[in-house]
């Protein structure tokens, strides 16, 4: 851009400010949006998925998963990705009607984790796009194993092993490289003025 | 879309702390996961119907709000029917498919432990306000009130954002890429979506700093959220439910540990 | 914070010595070398160029422009002797968009917010919630949604909610620029009505000064370079500055447009009819009807305003001509030449059909930004009809220096400015020359700059055999444009289009 330099972007600090937060939440809602518009197009899709190739449907998990890497990407501070993802799971129940009531606080909370515990791993001082792609990976991880306890709990081997497979593969693409993608994308438009995430992308272009 | 429309009443049960609707809930869930077996599922079950009666809903209103949980209990039960464990007697094999006597079994515990779990989750969570939640959370659970307060006013724009993706979509259509690429129109819609929604937040968090929020006093509650009687009622209600399930399935000996 | 807490409001004071604040990672300071000095009690109003750094300004004396990492300051910045961000309350800021300003969904919580967040006791804050509400004239039920009020409505709420904090120092950053007359009336004159019980001083940015110019008894205008350009009182700072402020965007009251007049007065409807309604219903969403029995044609080389109160469903009707929604009852049907080989009903054209038919500019220009240049953005519609490379490069050329955008072409469309969108937004759909072109409140919160190049871009455009259908409040955008008009009025039915 013609007004912007590369100013020495200072790490920042590890306390989260109230733009953090708020931006975390409407980032949290937003998800939770367009998880609703997902839930939408998931029974169709897996219906095509699972006669495949049972556990197949778990590849579109990550349609579910993107908030807490993308929030964790975004926000850069302990928890938001913890935070934003367990947010777009509330707000998902509450707007779509399809309310899974308290259950999906665990869901929300058990993925939100499995991308937290990545970034934690860098000591949320790592955010490049292979950082990213393992939040994802942790994320479907977290998918699987909540699925798998919760819904089918009594499933052979075979189909665990797809269906974790197939959800991490999931995890790592659509939770990982899109939010990474999405990441960039937000802060050339300057949404993420604010933000340390924004001002290392906008002075590396 | 229900945007957010929370049934108003006089029955007891709005008047409950929804902290102790969401415990309740919890508990519940937490401890019907362990196992699964159809004699815990059906006894909770049996339980939480009865006690459905004074969940302030009608008929009508909890067939529509449970609706998804009747559709998916059935469905993880058809998948587990198929692909479960194998044991016993085989009635069909196909591909991965392995009907059997264990399996069979392990499908009907698996639809009713979700109906089981599913249900008083979402009837729960029907009566519940969210700005009520949040009082509950932040001064009965002591959560940092920062977070608790961020994410109910981020939770307010939810019907602007509901606009926003509407009208993203007629945009759509008229720049002259609404034609087929449901996909790829879904991502650019999304993406639009989380660039509005960023830049809703940034003023939102600007209104409320410069009223205060987040300034190193300590904060005062214009309302209280109390905790009392008839909130320990209730957990203990559904800690009643879900000590009783697991005594009985112990009792009759059909107690199987979800890990084991 | 025992400033807070007190009964009466001490009005503030506001010291600028040599500051300046530069955003972080940019290399431009947004204020530079200001050097200024308002009593307690003042009363200012706020302008200069945009971009000449006033909203920066009234952020800082609120006390929430961030923190080191956000940006460099230079100088100092007092108010009352102290710096901004280590007395919250002291100053009260009420922004621009009433959307985001709302923060509960209750409106007595929604006023109480500030005062919980001072720590005050909760009685001193309810006898304070219902204080402001009463100052403020908004007579809701305390648990009123605040998602149900208007525009103007939540500016109010907003408002009371910054006077329940006592602040000495009232801060107003454009506070009517995103509403409607009506609206803007009503948030006049409850500040008006402040300001007559209140001894705070107060900051007002706005650039329709008519608005505010018999409250205030201080004019300031920051120039772009830095510093203050003009200081003085009101009459005197527009009469010496008045061409100066009047090119850099600002409404001088007693100054005209200056814009030609339409050349077309009555167009030959017989020929010219590109749509017509017969006992149309509309619906924004299904089952959600908004208006019916509207009766009305749109014509070629026309201008045809739409106008209405609040939720009459002035934006529905533009939608639904514009065949983005579906007409929720009667007829809605497209001339033989206009349809041009498609259907007759718009609803049934394909996106790509609606192209070269119709180009819609929505409210939120925002909303219709899809690509990650303002080049690429001009050459979607283009390159959706099929049209070749060279082809899309050379329209793209014109319409970028026509919209005086060539200096931007590889910018991100979301980082223009709000001018510089409403422009681009226009020139992506006149990117493939449609017949019609529908707006929606094409003038909504833009400048006197903006709003002259957006008028006068229409006038050539009808004049040249374009039709034109607009929503809008602005009445001196309808008197310059409009060659009829067709007012909803919020009770079912239309008026029939009347000329004007």
């Amino acid at each position: 851009m013609h007004t912007e330099t590369t100013i020495s972007t200072r790490p920042a600090s590890r306390s989260w400010r109230v733009v953090d937060i708020v931006t975390a939440s409407v980032i949290g809602v937003a998800s939770g949006l367009i998880f609703v518009v997902w839930n939408q197009a998931y029974n169709p899709l897996s219906g095509l998925l699972t006669p495949l190739l049972p556990g197949l449907q778990a590849l579109l998990g990550g349609g579910w998963l993107f908030a807490g890497v993308l929030g964790g990407l975004v926000i850069r501070k302990p928890g938001a990705a913890l935070y934003t993802e367990l947010l777009a799971a509330v707000v998902s129940t509450l707007v779509g009607g399809t309310a899974w009531g308290a259950t999906i606080l665990v869901s929300g909370a058990v993925q939100g984790l499995g991308a937290e515990l990545v970034f934690a791993l860098f000591l949320y001082g790592n955010y490049r796009l292979y950082v990213a792609l393992l939040a994802g990976a942790g994320a479907g991880l977290a998918l699987a194993v909540n699925d798998l306890l919760l819904w089918y709990p009594g499933s052979a081997a075979p189909f665990i092993a797809i269906y974790t497979i197939s959800a991490v593969v999931s995890g790592i693409v659509v939770a990982g490289l899109l939010s990474w993608l999405a990441m960039r994308g937000l802060a050339r438009t300057g949404a993420l003025s604010r933000f340390a995430a924004g001002r290392a992308v906008r002075a590396s272009d | 879309m229900s945007l957010l429309t929370i049934p108003v009443g006089t029955r007891a049960i709005f008047r409950v702390n929804p902290v102790a609707k969401l415990a309740a809930a919890l508990v519940l869930a937490g401890v019907l996961m362990l196992t699964i077996d159809w004699v815990s599922a059906l006894v909770a079950l049996g339980c939480e119907f009865v006690l459905f009666f004074w969940a302030g809903l009608s008929a009508r209103m909890f067939l529509l709000r449970t609706l998804p949980v009747w559709l998916a209990a059935p469905m993880a039960g058809l998948t587990t029917l198929l692909y479960g464990q194998a044991a016993g007697q085989v009635y069909w094999t196909f591909g991965l498919i392995h009907v059997t006597e264990g399996s069979s079994e392990l499908a009907v515990a698996t639809t009713l432990r979700i109906l089981a779990i599913g249900l008083p989750s979402v009837v729960l969570f029907v009566t519940v306000d969210p700005t009520d939640l949040a009082d509950g959370l932040a001064q009965v659970v002591r959560l940092p009130s920062r977070f608790v307060l961020g994410g109910l006013a981020g939770l307010r724009l939810v019907g602007l954002f509901i606009e926003d993706w509407r009208a993203l979509e007629l945009a759509r259509r008229a720049r002259g890429i609404g034609d087929g690429g449901a996909i790829r129109r879904l991502g650019s819609q999304a993406f639009a979506l989380l660039v509005l929604s960023i830049r809703r937040g940034s003023k939102l968090a600007t209104a409320m700093e410069a009223r205060g929020f987040g300034a190193p006093i300590t904060r005062t509650w214009a309302r209280e959220s109390s905790f009392g009687g008839r909130e320990y009622a209730l957990v203990g209600i559904g800690l009643f439910v879900a000590l009783l399930a697991v005594s009985v399935s112990v009792a009759t000996g059909s107690w199987n540990f979800v890990l084991g | 914070m025992t400033a807070a807490n007190s009964a009466t409001p001490r009005s503030a004071s506001v010291d600028a010595r040599g500051w300046g604040w530069r955003h972080a990672g940019r290399t431009d300071w947004a204020v530079a070398r200001l050097d200024l000095r308002i009593d307690p009690g003042e009363r200012v109003l706020l302008l200069g160029a945009s971009g000449a750094g006033k909203s920066t300004l009234l952020h800082a004396l609120a006390g929430v422009l961030g923190g080191d990492d956000e940006g460099e300051q230079h100088g100092r910045l007092l108010v009352n002797g102290a710096e901004p961000a280590a007395a919250r309350g002291q100053a009260g800021l009420l922004l621009q968009d009433p959307d985001s300003q709302v923060i509960l969904a209750r409106v007595g919580d929604d006023v109480a917010f500030g005062c919980e967040n001072l720590g005050v006791p909760r009685e001193e804050i309810w006898r304070r919630v219902h204080e402001g509400l009463e100052m403020v004239g908004l007579d809701v039920p305390l648990d009123h949604p605040t998602s149900a009020l208007s525009g103007g409505q939540k500016q109010r709420l907003a408002l009371a909610g910054v006077l329940a904090m006592r602040p000495g120092l009232l801060l107003l950053d454009e506070p009517t620029a995103n509403l409607d007359p009506d609206g803007v009336t009503e948030v006049r004159d409850a500040v008006a009505r402040v300001l007559e019980h209140s001894a705070a001083t107060f900051i007002v940015i706005e650039h329709r000064v008519a608005v505010w110019q018999d409250l205030v008894n201080r004019v300031i205008v920051l120039d772009q370079a830095g510093g203050v350009l003009a200081d003085g009182r009101p009459e005197d700072v527009l009469e010496n500055q008045g061409e100066r402020l009047s090119t850099a965007g600002v409404w001088v009251p007693g100054r005209g447009h200056g814009l030609p007049a339409r050349r077309s007065v009555a167009p030959d409807a017989a020929h010219g009819i590109l749509l017509r309604a017969e006992g149309l219903s509309i619906a924004r969403t299904k089952n959600l009807e908004v208006a019916r029995d509207l009766n009305l044609t749109v014509l070629a080389g026309s201008a045809l305003a739409v106008t209405g109160p609040n939720g009459a469903g002035k934006s529905t009707l533009a939608l639904t001509l514009a065949g983005l929604l579906k007409p929720s009852g009667g007829r809605l049907q497209a001339s033989a030449g206009f349809a041009d080989g498609a259907p007759a009903a718009p609803i049934a054209w394909t996106s790509r059909q609606l192209l070269s038919r119709v180009g819609t500019v929505f409210q939120d220009p925002e909303h219709q930004f899809v690509a990650g240049t303002v080049r690429a953005e001009l050459g979607v519609g283009p390159r959706a009809l099929g049209r070749s490379g060279a082809a899309v490069d050379g329209r793209v050329d014109v319409l970028l220096q026509r919209l005086r955008l060539d200096h931007l072409a590889g910018a991100n469309p979301f980082t223009l400015s709000g001018g510089e969108k409403r422009r681009l937004s226009v020139g992506t759909v006149l990117a493939t020359q449609p017949r019609l072109l529908v707006l929606d409140e094409p003038t909504f919160g833009q400048d006197f700059r903006t709003w002259r190049e957006v008028v006068g871009l229409l006038i050539e455009l009808i004049d040249d055999g374009t039709g034109v259908l607009a929503v809008s409040h602005d009445s001196e955008f309808v008197a310059a444009v409009a060659d009829r008009e067709y007012r909803l009025l919020g009770t079912v039915a239309g008026q029939p289009a009347v000329p004007r």
